[in-house]
């Protein structure tokens, strides 16, 4: 069976760039457990021969011609941002003081 | 005027064209109702009450100078709050998109503002269309029309709440495992899942791109071909847009109404609430109204067959382990740069973009989201890849190739919508795993791209809530769904001498 311990969630919460403080953990990682649990049995279910589905419809690849069409201008693109500048998103820094 | 909102759209639009009343009487009406019940049920998180004015005034004047844009030029509907809406807010339950506003038009949408319908307001939701009770929406609960204590399904319990509680004719919803079916289930409404493909999903906010499909909730089997007509077609603006055309539903519809059923074969799906022996799980009233909605297309010509789809009950793990991979991958760009919530964190001088990112994940998510990107990510990292995603995946193969031969032993599947009536509000809300069995009959469907719609089967004799019919067609055969939908709908109205909505209480504040 498998077991989701506090601190692989803590980690995965990490890869997945979401601070989550004690209470959470302790609050998500038993539910995470029960539902990892109840999705295990899927390991065992198909063999080696069945190719996988990712999608249901069975495309490759889609082409257009590659033609100039009219998309959002600058100030639609930014007009959700939470702070822009001179016409470009601004945001944090993002080197840290060792960079 | 109160006459007005208990009409179908079908009957709207008739009477517009015989120029019998107005898109504003209409729009105004609805309107009226929203004012009258909302603050009870909460459907909706916006109501645009001058713009959906604005439009049906546009839409009488086209259809004064003789030229009305489609056959529901002037009839208003509401839209789930995941699809975009150029200058409406669109916020998907949740926090982290609180007051977008989008600067574009879903596909679908812009085909509802070319055929002239007013949009009345954006409808409630699960945050990011996570979950089967309408309860993970930031903004709180919708409630039943049907009993105010219980919960109007998910995710689309807004869009569904909204057109039992007739405070919108038509609706738009999205399903990625059941969202628009178990919504229509328990609040005796009609909900289509269409083909994967078949409606553009361009400016909807995707949950999991290969399941995700927009479609109509409404009161009756022919409005939601009306809708769907409307709505469906190639857009080259979505990559996995079929383009075939959409099969003409309107007729299918018309020609099941008749309540005949000569010569269609109708499989009953044995692992899905369709075995008189086992099926745990399976409400007794909820069994009991499926067995009475098989009995009467038999008595209508329909012949019937078991059939047993083994890989069926693989599907909800399957669904458990490719919905969280794709939505914690979707979800990534919801990074606090170029649009939504941006949190600064606390205690930290000069934060990073990445301290940013972090901690506007953890203000802008609720705890569904976050516990469906955990899962996604761990699904997805290396070491459990094989044994979790990649064999979803394998199982998804094995589920379509079910569906493919039970489709060569029946013409559609039926099953229930749900396994139980409505259960109350904040009975599931903590327990994650008997949420997610609430869509045991719904999800094989997203996971093979065939559609369905779920059509009112009655009251369940123990509770006194509805219950809902599911019927299955193979890929690109929806208007199967919309023939048999039709006969099932006329043959059980007739037994009941009107349609179930009929039956349900008279909300507070509203006078009828």
């Amino acid at each position: 069976m498998p077991h989701i311990t506090r601190d692989e969630v803590a980690h995965l919460a990490s890869l997945a760039r979401i601070d989550l403080d004690d209470a959470e953990l302790d609050h998500l990682a038993p539910q995470l457990s029960v539902i990892l649990e109840s999705v295990a049995s899927i390991s065992s279910v198909a063999g080696d021969d069945v190719p996988p589905t990712s999608h249901p419809m069975p495309l490759t690849n889609v082409y257009r011609e590659d033609v100039v069409v009219p998309g959002l201008t600058a100030e639609q693109a930014l007009s959700g941002a939470p702070a822009s500048e001179q016409q470009r998103f601004s945001v944090p820094r993002i080197l840290g003081d060792e960079q | 005027m109160t006459d007005l909102i208990r009409r179908t759209a079908a009957q709207l639009a008739d009477a517009l064209a015989a120029g019998e009343t107005t898109s504003v009487e209409i729009t105004q009406a609805h309107l009226d109702r929203i004012s009258a019940v909302d603050g009870s049920i909460h459907a909706f998180l916006h109501v645009d009450a001058e713009g959906a004015l604005e439009q049906a005034a546009a839409s009488d004047a086209r259809r004064a100078a003789g030229r009305p844009a489609s056959g529901l030029d002037g009839v208003p509907i509401a839209v789930k709050d995941i699809l975009a809406t150029e200058g409406l807010p669109t916020t998907c339950g949740s926090k982290m998109l609180e007051g977008w506003v989008p600067p574009y038009d879903a596909t679908v949408v812009a085909r509802l503002k070319a055929a002239g319908l007013p949009i009345l307001g954006k409808t409630n939701m699960d945050e990011f269309a996570m979950g089967s009770s309408t309860e993970h929406s930031a903004y709180g609960p919708t409630h039943n029309p049907w009993d105010l204590d219980r919960i109007p399904g998910g995710s689309g319990g807004g869009s569904a709440a909204a057109v039992a509680a007739f405070e919108a004719p038509l609706a738009l919803g999205t399903d990625t495992g059941g969202s628009i079916r178990q919504p229509g289930a328990v609040t005796g409404t009609v909900g289509v899942k269409p083909t994967y493909g078949s409606i553009s999903r361009y400016g909807l906010v995707a949950l999991a791109n290969s399941l995700d499909q927009v479609g109509p909730v409404t009161r009756t089997v022919l409005d939601s071909a009306l809708l769907h007509e409307l709505i469906g077609g190639h857009d080259p603006r979505d990559s996995t847009s079929i383009t075939q055309p959409v099969p003409d539903l309107t007729d299918a519809a018309r020609l099941g109404a008749t309540g005949d059923l000569t010569g269609v074969r109708i499989g009953v799906v044995k692992e899905l609430g369709g075995d008189a022996q086992g099926n745990e799980g399976w409400q007794d009233g909820v069994r009991q109204r499926f067995q009475e909605s098989v009995d009467l297309m038999v008595g209508a010509g329909a012949t019937v067959v078991e059939v047993s789809c083994p890989m069926f009950v693989h599907a909800l793990a399957a669904y458990y382990l490719i919905l969280p991979a794709e939505a914690s991958s979707n979800l990534a760009k919801f990074d606090a740069m170029r649009y939504g919530l941006r949190v600064l964190p606390e205690g930290i001088v000069d934060p990073s973009a990445e301290d940013v990112m972090r901690a506007s994940r953890d203000a802008g998510f609720g705890d569904e989201v976050k516990r469906r990107i955990i899962l996604g990510t761990y699904a997805l990292s290396s070491g459990y890849y094989d044994a979790y995603y990649g064999q979803a995946q394998k199982v998804r193969t094995l589920i379509s190739r079910d569906f493919d031969a039970a489709f060569q032993q029946a013409d559609v599947l039926l099953s229930p919508t749900a396994p139980t009536t409505a259960f109350k509000l904040g009975e599931k809300l903590d327990d994650p795993m008997a949420m997610y069995l609430n869509d045991l009959a719904t999800i094989p469907a997203n996971l093979s791209g065939v559609p369905g719609i779920s059509v009112p089967g009655g009251l369940a004799e123990e509770d006194g809530l509805p219950v809902g019919i599911q019927i299955l067609a193979p890929t690109m055969a929806d208007d199967r769904v919309y023939r048999v939908g039709a006969a099932l709908e006329t043959l059980l109205t007739d037994r009941w001498g009107g349609p179930l909505l009929d039956r349900a209480p008279v909300l507070n504040g509203a006078s009828s």
